[in-house]
């Protein structure tokens, strides 16, 4: 049980080693000059023209060396891997605002809005899951069946301004935007929400189908179980394990789709921050917002990797055969 | 295939006989007929490929189906309702609506095009590398694409579009790249489920180089599940690219890109309904037309040949 234990925390420290190198050198191989963009913007120009650059070359020269960016690649690679491990993220180029500032001012209203999200995404994906297969009337059954490819069809962009349209403006039942309390929550997790319980609702719904064909399920109905005892004491802890799996992946695609929600509802947290800083090409703010995201789902699947052993007995027993 | 029917029930766009095409011309007429019913049993399906159709023209003809520029707007209809005369309404300058989105078609299938080649060319060649020499170079290979499946590919977009910049060219790149790793996966399985074949061991055995050995052998035999995965991935590539295209990202501003429309009708969501929700149901429609008929290439077109 302990080298399992030992081996996942490795293996999450792995991940966002890895998650930081892969994106330091997208983002400073590839052909960006964020310095030229700063200049651009002193000078009231717009984005991108960074030929356009006036200043003498000593002045650029020296801003360059103040950002680190006139040391060879794998210099300010070392460098910056060393300042991340002792929690300096930098600065950012376009504020000059503490990188680690800015994210601990905004990670807390996203994990609000991402756990709200992943709980309503839990409970609509367990709930059709389960229904798409006890309901004992077959339209109905393909009705909920057919709900998760349609919801995963649905951009959330597109499904947070509907929502908007018609419970913030047409009934005024939540504010429009802004992070003011609970009420104003409720609407971006729900938005937020929809991918999440899409796939959990497909996954659950699979897996129990496969779970009830098997002997077990015959020998539970023979017994005289009803449907509803057979469905859910018997077969739905079994089919639970790949929805556990898919709980611990979809955190990764919340943060993310923290960037699209939070622009739609214009609240302040992570993904406002990445949008902002992707606009502004603002390199060190997008490689922290990375490494966090990194962080957050690297520990949540080092718990889920954690509960496995807890809900099934079996994999708890070969895991003490293992240490 | 449910599915697909609900979402042709509510937009029923009349083109049935254009879905005949691809039920190409096959060696006997037999084979022609059970195939003729294989896709009668699945009016869904057919109706999928009738839409995607649909677009394609879109994309390549704007012109047979609207008259109204796209660019250009009348100030004096601004933010009219849908009527017979404009279908989806007007925006905040005065200009139609379903113009706008069916010029928009071309910006989106480009970009949803460029993405997957990229992504399908790149993956396969990696899947390839990796499964056919396997080692070390599998072995790094292998960690890099579980690192990338492990970040959520709109974050991968990102740092992509903040290091190469906006535009639908960038915005199709930053969605390839972050599809690259699945492909790699899926490649890299196929091939060595191929690797080990009998004929691939004779052309080894046989002093055939192994560049040769893996052009000739090993990618003809193994690019039908990379293929489907195309298929399937198709879908999630329209919605990655209006995503970002909506975050302005995208072309700039007059263009009419799908993700971009739904975004101009932010500032209007009180007054003008239409101008969000339209231009967002065609791309709900088109992507789940394409996951249909994803799925239908990925399995019961494989099962029923």
């Amino acid at each position: 049980m302990k080298r399992y234990v030992a081996r996942r925390i490795l293996s999450a420290v792995v991940v966002i080693w890895a998650a930081f190198t892969i994106s330091f050198l997208l983002l400073y191989l590839l052909p960006a000059d964020p310095i030229a963009i700063k200049l651009d913007a002193v000078e009231g120009g717009g984005r991108g023209g960074s030929g356009s650059v006036s200043m003498p070359p000593e002045q650029v020269a020296e801003i360059m060396a103040r950002y680190g960016y006139d040391r060879p690649l794998i210099v300010q690679y070392f460098l910056a891997l060393g300042r991340m491990l002792g929690g300096d993220l930098g600065t950012s180029i376009t504020t000059g605002i503490e990188v680690r500032d800015s994210l601990v001012a905004a990670l807390p209203q996203t994990l609000q809005l991402a756990s709200v999200a992943l709980l309503i995404g839990v409970l609509v994906g367990v709930l059709v899951g389960v229904l798409s297969n006890l309901v004992a009337f077959r339209w109905l059954r393909q009705l909920l069946q057919s709900l998760p490819p349609l919801a995963a069809a649905i951009p959330t962009f597109w499904f947070g301004l509907v929502l908007l349209q018609v419970f913030s403006f047409r009934l005024g039942w939540f504010p429009p935007w802004g992070n003011s309390g609970f009420a104003s929550v409720v609407l971006p997790a729900l938005t937020l929400s929809l991918p999440t319980a899409a796939v959990m609702a497909q996954v659950l719904s699979k897996s129990l189908r496969e779970v009830l064909a098997s002997p077990y399920i015959e020998t539970a109905r023979a017994k005289g179980a009803s449907r509803l005892r057979v469905h859910l004491r018997h077969a739905f802890r079994n089919a639970m394990l790949p929805s556990l799996t898919v709980v611990g992946l979809t955190v990764g695609n919340l943060l993310a789709g923290s960037v699209v929600v939070e622009t739609v509802y214009a609240r302040d947290g992570l993904g406002r921050l990445t949008e902002t800083a992707v606009d502004g090409q603002d390199t060190p703010v997008v490689l922290a917002v990375v490494v966090i995201s990194a962080v957050v789902f690297a520990l949540v699947n080092l718990l889920v990797d954690l509960l496995y052993p807890v809900v099934d007995p079996r994999i708890r027993r070969a895991t003490t055969a293992v240490a | 295939m449910t599915l697909a029917e609900i979402a042709g029930a509510t937009t029923a766009p009349a083109d049935a006989p254009a879905a005949s095409a691809p039920a190409a011309p096959p060696a006997t007429t037999g084979r022609r007929r059970s195939r003729w019913r294989w896709f009668a049993r699945r009016p869904g399906l057919l109706l999928s490929i009738g839409v995607l159709l649909l677009v394609v023209l879109w994309a390549v003809r704007p012109g047979w189906f609207t008259a109204a520029d796209p660019l250009v707007g009348v100030p004096r209809e601004k933010l009219s309702p849908p009527s017979a005369e404009h279908w989806f309404g007007t925006d905040s300058i005065g200009r139609d609506l379903f113009a706008r989105v069916v010029h928009g078609a071309q910006y989106s299938l480009r970009a949803v095009a460029i993405a997957l080649v990229l992504a399908l060319v790149v993956g396969a060649l990696l899947g390839l590398i990796s499964g056919y020499l396997g080692g070390v170079v599998d072995n790094v290979i292998m960690r890099v694409v579980d690192v990338l499946l492990a970040l959520p590919g709109l974050l991968i977009s990102l740092i992509l579009i903040t290091a190469l910049g906006f535009g639908t060219l960038n915005v199709a790149i930053a969605v390839g790249v972050s599809a690259v790793a699945a492909f790699a996966r899926v490649m890299r399985s196929e091939v060595l489920r191929v690797r080990n074949a009998a004929y691939v061991e004779a052309a080894v055995k046989g002093g055939v180089r192994w560049w040769s050995v893996m052009g000739r052998h090993v990618l003809p035999n193994s690019y039908g599940s990379i293929m489907a995965l195309g298929a399937l991935e198709f879908g999630s590539a329209i919605l990655s690219i209006a995503a970002l295209s909506f975050l302005g990202f995208g072309a700039a501003p007059p263009a009419p890109e799908w993700g971009a429309l739904v975004a101009d009708g932010r500032n209007y969501l009180a007054t003008a309904w239409w101008v969000t929700t339209l231009p967002g149901l065609v791309v709900i429609v088109v992507v789940i037309a394409a996951n249909r008929i994803g799925r239908a290439l990925d399995g019961e077109w494989r099962q029923a040949r």
